[in-house]
């Protein structure tokens, strides 16, 4: 009776293992460039969790993580892997971008709503489109999701020519309507840093994740077709169908992403606004294990470790942490892999 | 002339293309999903120049490209093979590893972490007059030009036609079966996958010897678009190759039509459109290898 609970903590701990493997390795490299680890890690914990504007700051890196995360974890939550987030943020964010410029006269109660759904719309789409293909074909989605990945960026640039400001790869402000309040006017603590109402819009999301993961038909499908598509078929759950409704969900949320930068930070879409963030999304998913509590406690993690970079710039480069994100990931995978082999012998 | 320096260009710009997709070719036949090139790419390049720069001697710098080329196929390998976790994810672990690391190097050697200072870079060939061609000349007399046509020849029949091949596709094909006949399949997915690094840095020096410089994220998405050819060509070396000069020939056109009316941004979506049709079955069915993705445990085999 023991053996296997203690394989099952056991399995547990691999994504903490992972980031204590993973520290001790950027502590290397901290090492290898003359400086020392402990005073930077220190320094780093004290920039991000030490003062309210750091704090405020970590929210604010970690919101679109939140997003991101849940967008993967969903996906993989149906057996699928959404390479596509990062397309699917940047069209979203920039159909939403324009939308809250071109109704701005809008009052809030109409034009928020409007803006929010125009992302969550245009995201589910993009998302749907390897649902589909996959669904209808059978062409992996891991492939297509990266190739719109590049069709976005193209898509968007080219539309970008006719909207953008002159001489800037941006678009206009969105109306006053549009945008999301500081935190910071909520809670003084946070005073001066980004973070928004954007932060309490990914909880609630990641919250309604969970609900619908574990909670409703919809949700047990897609669990079900995760863990053992010929048996949910044979059950009676339509694979094609649903395949198609968890990439437009994982999509949707997806679509969100960009809120933080575009309704609660600048007003605007910017080329290259995202930075990546698509991808640490997928880090985020693995070290949350695609529970929406998990992917939020690793979005904040790593909002930290991202802010964190740039405080320690000055000393380490700020490289340190995409270094640190991508040893974590290489780690999380592997040591998942090797505790799993640990706990089948112990429960064998 | 005007098409002759066309070809000229297309052929010039498939070089790395062709280079990472037909090393993928061997990592993906022997059952290894390899979305790191990207990674191996910048590496490869990060190494040339490294290489390059510490001794001013460009054939160093090939062969730190190889080594940086080598151990990053080696990370991948040891992650999917040896520890038999996802080969994706690995992937874009390692091309996020690669952008980080060769941003962090870069700091730390040229103190800046956007370029490098300038290198030297490969020398052009003087060969049976192949250099006084028109147009072409200065192409096909480049060293890495005439070692990409060799290798995609000499790829090929390896895949197809030597025993090596035959156990490398059989171990990506059905690797129980291929164990049982005393093959270690360890060893061929290991192989397969360092080929692809080798081969993707490469395809990063020629950038980087190009360009005379490292430059943050200088390969800019050319891994994918290796990848979606080696998917187009239905995982053999020609099909590859065909599909990189198909994809150079769309970058040439859009060079030449930059500051025309024409929309060249969708011009460049060109090779993904055309994968994904390919992957639909628009154009002729692109079929995997069997176990493709599929870790291969020893212990759960037969």
């Amino acid at each position: 009776m023991k053996a296997p609970s203690r394989a099952a903590l056991l399995t547990a701990s691999a994504p903490l293992i992972a980031v204590a493997l993973a520290l001790l390795a950027g502590a290397g490299f901290i090492a290898a460039i003359g400086e020392d680890p402990l005073a930077i890690y220190a320094l780093m914990a004290r920039e991000t969790l030490g003062t309210g504007y750091g704090i405020g700051q970590t929210l604010f890196k970690a919101t679109p993580l939140v997003f991101c995360g849940l967008s993967v974890g969903l996906g993989f939550r149906a057996g699928l892997f959404n390479i596509g987030v990062e397309g699917q943020l940047t069209v979203a964010a920039f159909a939403a971008a324009l939308v809250g410029a071109a109704l701005a006269h809008l009052p809030a109660i109409a034009l928020l709503p409007l803006t929010l759904a125009t992302a969550i719309a245009t995201g589910a789409l993009w998302g749907a489109v390897p649902g589909v293909l996959k669904a209808r074909f059978g062409s992996h989605e891991v492939i297509n999701t990266i190739m719109l990945n590049f069709i976005a960026a193209a898509l968007v640039s080219y539309l970008g020519r006719g909207v953008f400001e002159p001489a800037t790869v941006r678009t206009a402000e969105i109306g006053a309507g549009a945008t999301l309040p500081r935190l910071d006017l909520l809670w003084p603590v946070l005073r001066g840093s980004p973070a928004n109402l954007a932060l309490p819009i990914a909880l609630a999301v990641a919250a309604l994740v969970g609900v619908l993961l574990f909670r409703t038909r919809l949700g047990f499908e897609l669990r079900a077709l995760g863990l053992n598509a010929p048996a949910a078929e044979y059950g009676g759950i339509p694979i094609g169908a649903t395949q198609v409704k968890a990439m437009a969900l994982s999509g949707a949320i997806a679509g969100l992403a960009g809120m933080n930068f575009v309704l609660g930070y600048k007003h605007f879409f910017e080329l290259g606004f995202s930075a990546g963030v698509g991808f640490i999304g997928i880090a985020v998913a693995l070290l949350g294990r695609n529970h929406p509590v998990g992917i939020t406690i690793a979005a904040l993690f790593f909002g930290g470790l991202l802010y964190g970079g740039l405080a320690i710039n000055e000393r380490v480069p700020k490289e340190l942490v995409e270094v640190l994100l991508a040893i974590v990931i290489l780690l999380a995978i592997s040591v998942q892999q090797v505790i799993e082999r640990i706990a089948r012998k112990m429960a064998a | 002339m005007d098409a002759l320096l066309f070809v000229a260009a297309a052929l010039r710009i498939s070089v790395p293309y062709t280079l990472a997709a037909l090393g993928a070719t061997f990592s993906e036949r022997g059952g290894v999903i390899n979305i790191a090139l990207e990674g191996m790419m910048l590496s490869g390049a990060l190494g040339y120049v490294l290489g390059a720069h510490a001794t001013g001697n460009p054939w160093i710098g090939l062969a730190a490209a190889l080594a940086a080329g080598l151990a990053t196929g080696l990370i991948h390998a040891l992650v999917t093979v040896r520890f038999r976790a996802d080969q994706i994810t690995s992937g874009l672990g390692i091309n996020l590893l690669a952008a980080g690391l060769t941003k962090f190097i870069l700091t730390q050697v040229f103190h800046s972490s956007s370029n490098s200072t300038r290198v030297v870079g490969m020398p052009g060939w003087r060969l049976a007059g192949l250099e006084n061609l028109p147009a072409l000349g200065s192409v096909l007399a480049t060293p890495l030009v005439l070692m990409t046509v060799a290798l995609v020849l000499v790829g090929q029949a390896a895949l197809f036609r030597s025993v090596f091949g035959l156990r490398l596709r059989s171990v990506g094909e059905r690797p129980e079966a291929a164990a049982t006949l005393g093959l270690p399949v360890t060893f061929y997915r290991y192989a397969g996958v360092l080929i692809s690094g080798a081969l993707a840095a490469l395809g990063g020096a020629w950038l980087a010897s190009e360009q005379h410089s490292f430059t943050d994220g200088m390969t800019n998405g050319r891994g994918y678009i290796a990848i979606a050819a080696m998917i187009v060509g239905k995982w053999s070396p020609l099909g590859a190759a065909a599909a990189c000069l198909l994809f150079g020939a769309a970058e040439a056109l859009q060079i030449t039509l930059q500051g025309s009316a024409f929309p060249t941004e969708l011009l460049q979506t060109l090779p993904y459109v055309v994968t994904m049709l390919a992957l639909a079955g628009f154009i002729g069915r692109a079929i995997p290898p069997r176990a493709l993705g599929t870790p291969y445990d020893p212990e759960h085999a037969g």
